[in-house]
């Protein structure tokens, strides 16, 4: 087991990628009203990895729904690459998200029909490439992440770990500038969510882009350059760290 | 290939993939294709069999008969005078009598069975079968000479070679099958036998009035339906049309028997099980995907887009199944009429044109309901929850 120190990020790259402000979030109306978040106040750094942690229905996941513009806060200003989500709707919304942010799910959520290729390639095919252009890339990335001779194989040949790798070249093949994860390590055990978690330090973590991952797995807490900490819809403390990583 | 259609590709894809519920929808709008189809098939054969007689007589284009008279079988005998009134409507080209009745027929083993009888003119032979077998129908001039039709043949000498010379009793006087010929399937399943018309009566069983019916001919470049309403107006008879009169046998079966309620319950039963079978597992298949169409929304992918993926989908199970159902159907009736070939049993389902048209408006609709309700699920679907 080696131990890596990350460089410190360039001043361009600490560029805010995501700035939330006084963002408040509910659920039902009257007596079963629940309010998820509470004023939330956040900066999320380029080139950095911020980790969201705390129990379970602390609000982490509704965070970044918000902040992936897959949810409407109810009060409150998010803006994302510099732009404010609030002027971005519908069809315009869906494509910001197309084109710009990636997401790793806890599920893994790839398309069982799908090899792992094409699989990876989904991003780019939503975005108007060429099948086999698309294919082409999401080949390359997923040699990046280790998978080159699994390119053909279908998700239900390869192990979680695996598949949670074919998910994260699927999140990065359009150059995201904002990853998300949601518990990516939650469904491995714990050799592959370690794993996983290098994969998304080493290939994910660049200059210009942003990665924020939730967990409530303590044994991760090292690869992020941030950790937020929330508690009942709010933040409680923001804690940075010098990274350091086993791999 | 556009983003459209690479999109359709992941579409075919999913559905595909999941083997199970795709050979499952498939199977349900076959089914039901299949079992409307046939069950309608069967229906339209036995209508049509019910007008096997005004279809097979040749040449006239206007049957007159009776006012009374409500359908091929309802018979009100007119005197022969009747033909002669007919023959001076200004538009009728000629005219001739028909008998049309049954008679029972004696074998020398003893055995009696029922026959169709159809007397057509003496001179003319007109109304004669068209497609012989064996014989001519100018035999019909040999003494004692009939025709029978080959499924009758084969029902009254089962097993046995299709030969002329047979001889027979029908009220005591001699037949002997002079022709065989191919007639269509009749709805009662009684052998059809063309004699001549002065034969004929003698074989039915005496009544004052022996003239079942006037065949017509229009004379050329008149309206059938004109020259029809003059006969009605001058002779007092009915005179229609051979579609018309037809359509009239078909509408009293239609009306005074459960046939169609029958058939259309089965017909129903069809669309409800197969659209059953095939919404409940698209619906299935759809949530099943609920995940992966949240997934994919979440990554870029509008609501349009995934309707037409769902739409897709609803479209290939939908033409799939409908092209196995009918064909199905079809293979089903081949196999039957070949099972029945030496049998005398004639096959009674006849594909008309509107069936598989009809049919094809029925899988389009299973298919667009299981799709539309699957999609109320998809598009209500918050992307967020691929997050839960």
């Amino acid at each position: 087991m080696t131990v890596q120190s990350i460089a410190p990020a360039t001043a361009a790259s600490l560029a805010r990628a995501v700035v939330c402000r006084g963002v408040t979030k509910d659920f039902g109306e009257g007596d079963t009203r629940v309010q998820a978040l509470r004023g939330v106040n956040l900066d999320v750094l380029g080139g950095e990895m911020t980790l969201l942690v705390g129990e379970s229905g602390c609000g982490k996941t509704t965070l970044i729904s918000i902040v992936a513009g897959l949810l409407d806060p109810t009060a409150g200003e998010v803006t994302v690459l510099g732009q404010s989500l609030r002027g971005l709707r519908g069809r315009r919304l869906v494509q910001f998200r197309g084109q710009h942010i990636g997401f790793v799910f806890q599920q893994y959520n790839l398309l069982p029909a799908l090899t792992a290729a094409e699989n990876a390639a989904v991003p780019l095919i939503i975005a108007g490439r060429k099948r086999a252009e698309a294919v082409a890339k999401a080949r390359t990335v997923l040699e990046a992440v280790g998978l080159a001779s699994k390119v053909n194989s279908l998700p239900s040949q390869l192990s979680g770990g695996q598949q949670q790798r074919v998910a994260i070249a699927r999140a990065l093949v359009h150059e995201p500038k904002l990853l998300v994860c949601d518990e990516p390590t939650a469904a491995l055990d714990a050799h592959s969510g370690q794993t996983v978690m290098q994969l998304l330090r080493r290939v994910a973590v660049q200059p210009g882009r942003a990665v924020i991952v939730v967990t409530h797995d303590n044994r991760v807490f090292g690869y992020g350059d941030r950790i937020v900490h929330m508690s009942d819809g709010a933040i409680e403390r923001v804690e940075e760290r010098t990274v350091a990583f086993s791999s | 290939m556009g983003k459209f259609e690479v999109m359709n590709w992941i579409a075919l894809k999913m559905l595909m993939g999941n083997r199970a519920k795709y050979y499952a929808i498939v199977f349900g709008v076959s089914f039901a294709v299949m079992l409307m189809s046939q069950q309608a098939a069967i229906f339209a054969g036995l209508m049509r069999n019910m007008t096997s007689q005004i279809r097979d007589i040749q040449g006239a284009d206007i049957w007159a008969m009776d006012p009374s008279v409500e359908f091929v079988d309802d018979l009100t005998p007119m005197d022969d005078q009747a033909v002669m009134e007919v023959r001076g409507v200004p538009g009728v080209a000629w005219a001739i009598k028909l008998y049309y009745g049954k008679a029972r027929a004696q074998f020398q083993e003893g055995n009696f069975k029922q026959f169709i009888v159809l007397g057509i003119d003496d001179q003319t032979l007109v109304g004669a079968p068209t497609q012989m077998k064996l014989g001519s129908a100018t035999d019909l001039r040999k003494p004692d000479g009939i025709i029978l039709d080959e499924n009758g043949y084969r029902y009254l000498f089962p097993g046995q070679p299709i030969q002329l010379g047979r001889v027979f009793e029908m009220n005591d006087r001699r037949a002997e099958i002079v022709g065989i010929c191919k007639a269509s399937p009749t709805f009662q399943t009684f052998p059809v036998s063309y004699t001549t018309y002065s034969r004929a009566v003698r074989y039915a069983a005496q009544e004052r009035n022996t003239l079942s019916f006037v065949l017509a001919k229009s004379e050329d470049n008149r309206d059938p339906k004109e020259v029809c309403r003059r006969i009605e107006d001058q002779t007092g008879l009915t005179a229609l049309p051979q579609d018309d009169f037809s359509w009239k046998t078909m509408s009293y079966y239609m009306r005074r028997t459960g046939i169609p309620v029958n058939f259309g319950i089965t017909v129903l039963l069809g669309f409800i099980i197969g659209a059953s079978i095939a919404g409940q597992t698209f619906y299935l298949f759809t949530i099943d995907n609920l995940k992966h169409f949240g997934t994919l929304k979440a990554m870029g992918v509008g609501n349009l887009r995934i309707v037409g993926m769902v739409m897709l989908q609803g479209s290939v199970v939908g033409v799939l199944g409908y092209a196995i159902g009918l064909g199905m159907a079809s293979g089903f009736s081949d196999a039957m009429k070949w099972l029945l070939r030496d049998s005398g049993l004639p096959s009674a389902d006849f594909m008309a044109w509107p069936i598989p048209l009809g049919t094809a408006a029925a899988a389009g609709l299973i298919v667009l309901a299981s799709a539309l309700f699957s999609l109320r699920r998809v598009l209500a679907l918050e992307p967020a929850s691929v997050f839960r």
